[in-house]
Order: structure tokens, then C-alpha cells, then sequence
């Protein structure tokens, strides 16, 4: 079970550094789209600190949802997630790994990128702090949900809109704990309460995202 | 005792087909005396509401759309599961066949809502917890629409869309409580829809009445819905042939 994780893991992570350009492409897309929305609602500092952890947040979810069009897809193409399941090896143990590759190389640098975006919209750093730890809780769960909805629509026309509409709405609870702890923290309470269910909604989706990603793969595949 | 009736036979298409043919004209008939007598002592012999005047009204269709689209959402994901995990084939069209009419109930739901809130609150929208929940239940019906539209093969469209009104109903209840506290913790407690007055007894009336008749139209609806899912789907099937020579014969 380790050495299947495992090797499906490296074999993701291998895959995006020969392609370096398209595993950098989600975090390009988070920093243009971040910089939009001062143009569209104005330089002020005050507004500007208040909407950042919505603005971070959001844009993170988007760039999460724009990349999972890709999790399955290239697999399904060239036949090998096919060769994949029927190894006989747990589906479940595949769309773990696959799901933990996707925040590894898309995931991971939106969080470490979130503190320098949060310079650029003033804030301080105890929100910093908050707006970080609450992405690395949530991005998890992000990539998780997603890859339910990248393995459902497998080979469809419209994958990557259909994979937005249907993530989208299961993902609100993280937006609102995690925007919610960046803002128990700029009321001078703490955050902890926002932690736990953060964590608590990842262990939640971890539990049950891969099986069900599991179940779609073998409907999509059939 | 009787003899009993063996209920599993209607998940047969065609035996269902047969019973929602015979059970169709009533529904429609009580759908619609159950709206006129509804309507008529929700608009006529209901007084107006002491605090909101007339435009209380807008009650009588307003909870029971709301109402109706819950239920038909835990419906659908109910005949969705059933189809998946038994294989039946009558389940899984239910599920397609009650999708659109939960849509167009949570649809009708907010817009009504919308229609109250703007004498009331003086808005057409807050992002109170129960309107956002709401909004979001039109999403998943909406992907679930989407989804299962999407996927040209049925037996694949089915068996995805089940998993996706499985995970939708698992999610309802988080994202509920997720918008609740996300709505406490920006505006604090503005409006509070859980302690309403006491109704009168006649209005109460009126609104169940409404509430049946909403039923009876679903469930209409949703039967129509699925004779013409049956026939698309089994076509080829003899009893269909069947019926399409004799009604080519009637016609002659």
C-alpha cells in the first residue's frame, strides 16, 4: 500500500518537473488573477487589507479547480490510468496519492507564495500568519474534493466548467473557515476554533474524497 | 386480509409505466383543485398580517417551493443511490426525472423570497444563511443537471450523477452550518426567520393546502418526466413496439 502511494507519487511529481512550465502555470494564474482586483476596486490600503484573505482565498480555489481539469485526464488519454486500475492494486490508494501529487505541485506553492501576496495587500503579520496556516489547511482539502470531480468528468466535453460547478459548492465550508480565521485574528480573537474545523474538514475529506474519487474512476472508466 | 401487493413490480419500467398513466389524471386533477382552494383562502379569506400587510401572501407558494425543494433533493439522491447500488433501471430515471422539477421548486423559492423580502427587509437579497443555503442547493441541482447532461453514455450518466447527489446531500448539512457561523461571525443576528409569530389557524390551512398541491404537481410532473425518460430509453423494447402499433392502429 506504502510502495503504491508511493510510486504513484514520484511518478506525478517526475512527470511535472519534465514539464515545468505547466506545473507553474496554477501559481502563475494565482498571482494574475490576486492583482486584478485592486485594478478593479481601487488602490485604498484600508479596503485593499480588509478583502485580501477573501481575494487570496478565492483565487486559490479557482487556480486549484483550473488545474484539476488536467489530474486524470492525461493518464486517461495515453491509457495508463486504465492500466492503473486493473493492476489490481486499491483505486483508493491511487486517488490518494494522485490527489496528494496535485497539492504537492500546485497546492503547496500557493501557500508559500499566500505571505508575499498578503505584503501586497498591507497586511499585518499576525493575519499573515492566519491567511498561511489556514491556506495549508485548506489547499488539502481543495485538491481532494477536486480530484472527485476530475475523475466524474473524465473524457466529457465542457470537463473544466462542469468540474467548477460541481466542486465549487462543496468547497464553501473551507472558504468560510479559512477567510474566517484571517478575520478572527484581525478582531483580536483566535483563530483556534477556525484551525480545528479546518483540520477537521480536511481529516473528514480525506477519509471519504478517495473513495469516492475511487468510485468515479471505475464509472468513468468502465 | 387481502391479497398483497407486490410493490417491487413497479420498478419494472413498463408496469410503472402502466400505474403512472392510471394515477396521472388524478394528480393533476387534485394539483389542481388543491391550488384553487389554497389560493383562494391564502388571497381571499386570510386577513392581512398585522406587522407585514399583504405581502405576507407571497407565503402561501413561497415555504412550500421551499419545502418541496428539499425534499425532492433528498429524493433524488435517494432514487439515484437505489439505482446505483441495486442496478435498477426505474430508480435511476426517477432520479433524472426529479432533478429539473427540484430545480425549478428552489428556483421559484428564492425568487418568491426575493418578492418578500423587498417589502419586508427593504432588500431583494441577504446573505442570510438560509437564503445562501438555498442558493447553493440550486447549484448542486444545477451540477447534478450538468453532470448527467453531460455524459452522452446513460448507464455511465446515471451512475455519476448518483455519486454526485450522494456527495451533495453528504455536504448539505456542513455547508449549512458552515454558512450559518460564516453569517453570525460578519453581521451578527439581523434577521431571524426561526422565531416567527404564531400563524393563524386559516392561514396554516391555506399553506398546507398549497404544500399538497405543490406535491400533487411534483409528483405529476416528475411521472411525466419519467414515461418519456421510459420510452426514450427502452424503445426498443417489445412492449413499447407494442403500445406504438396499437396507438397507430387506434389512430387509423
Amino acid at each position: 500500500m506504502r510502495d503504491l502511494f508511493l510510486a504513484v507519487l514520484v511518478r506525478d511529481l517526475t512527470l511535472a518537473a519534465r514539464r515545468r512550465i505547466e506545473a507553474l502555470l496554477p501559481i502563475v494564474f494565482f498571482v494574475v488573477a490576486i492583482s486584478l482586483f485592486p485594478l478593479g476596486v481601487g488602490p485604498e490600503p484600508e479596503k485593499l487589507r480588509q478583502i485580501a484573505p477573501g481575494i487570496v482565498w478565492v483565487c486559490a480555489l479557482l487556480a486549484a479547480m483550473l488545474s484539476l481539469t488536467h489530474l486524470y485526464a492525461a493518464d486517461h488519454a495515453d491509457g495508463s490510468l486504465e492500466q492503473l486500475l486493473l493492476t489490481g492494486e486499491s483505486a483508493v490508494v491511487v486517488a490518494f496519492a494522485k490527489a496528494a501529487g496535485h497539492w504537492l505541485v500546485s497546492g503547496l506553492p500557493l501557500v508559500l507564495c499566500a505571505p508575499l501576496i498578503g505584503l501586497l495587500f498591507d497586511m499585518h503579520g499576525d493575519a499573515l500568519v492566519a491567511l498561511t496556516l489556514s491556506l495549508l489547511l485548506g489547499t488539502p482539502t481543495l485538491s481532494l474534493l477536486g480530484s472527485v470531480g476530475s475523475a466524474l468528468t473524465l473524457g466529457l466535453r465542457s470537463a473544466g466548467m462542469l468540474i467548477i460547478l460541481l466542486v465549487l459548492p462543496l468547497s464553501i465550508p473551507a472558504l468560510v473557515f479559512g477567510t474566517g480565521a484571517v478575520a478572527a485574528i484581525d478582531a483580536g480573537m483566535s483563530a483556534q476554533a477556525h484551525y480545528s474545523i479546518l483540520g477537521a474538514l480536511l481529516i473528514f475529506t480525506a477519509l471519504t474524497a478517495p473513495p469516492a474519487t475511487a468510485a468515479a474512476l471505475r464509472i468513468s472508466v468502465e | 386480509m387481502t391479497r398483497r401487493i407486490h410493490w417491487f413490480t413497479f420498478a419494472s419500467p413498463s408496469r410503472f409505466y402502466w400505474l403512472s398513466g392510471k394515477l396521472l389524471p388524478w394528480l393533476w386533477a387534485s394539483a389542481a383543485v388543491l391550488t384553487a382552494i389554497g389560493l383562494y383562502i391564502g388571497f381571499f379569506v386570510a386577513p392581512t398580517d398585522a406587522t407585514q400587510g399583504e405581502s405576507y401572501r407571497i407565503i402561501f407558494i413561497h415555504v412550500p417551493a421551499a419545502w418541496l425543494s428539499m425534499i425532492v433533493y433528498v429524493a433524488m439522491a435517494f432514487w439515484a443511490a437505489m439505482g446505483w447500488m441495486l442496478n435498477a433501471r426505474m430508480a435511476s430515471m426517477m432520479a433524472r426525472a426529479l432533478a429539473p422539477t427540484g430545480a425549478l421548486f428552489t428556483f421559484i423559492a428564492l425568487w418568491t423570497g426575493a418578492f418578500w423580502g423587498k417589502p419586508t427587509w427593504g432588500a431583494w437579497w441577504v446573505w442570510d444563511a438560509r437564503l445562501t443555503s438555498e442558493l447553493i442547493l440550486l447549484f448542486l441541482y444545477l451540477g447534478y443537471i450538468a453532470l448527467v447532461e453531460a455524459i452522452d453514455d446513460v448507464r455511465r450518466a446515471d451512475k455519476a450523477g448518483a455519486l454526485v447527489a450522494i456527495v451533495g446531500a453528504i455536504n448539505v448539512p456542513i455547508i449549512y452550518f458552515s454558512v450559518r457561523w460564516w453569517n453570525t461571525l460578519h453581521q451578527g443576528a439581523t434577521i431571524s426567520m426561526t422565531a416567527a409569530p404564531k400563524m393563524a389557524s386559516i392561514m396554516l390551512t391555506a399553506m398546507l393546502l398549497m404544500t399538497f398541491a405543490f406535491w400533487a404537481y411534483a409528483f405529476a410532473v416528475v411521472f411525466v418526466r419519467a414515461r418519456a425518460i421510459v420510452l426514450e430509453r427502452e424503445a426498443d423494447t417489445a412492449w413499447v413496439q407494442e403500445m406504438w402499433l396499437q396507438g397507430k392502429e387506434a389512430a387509423r
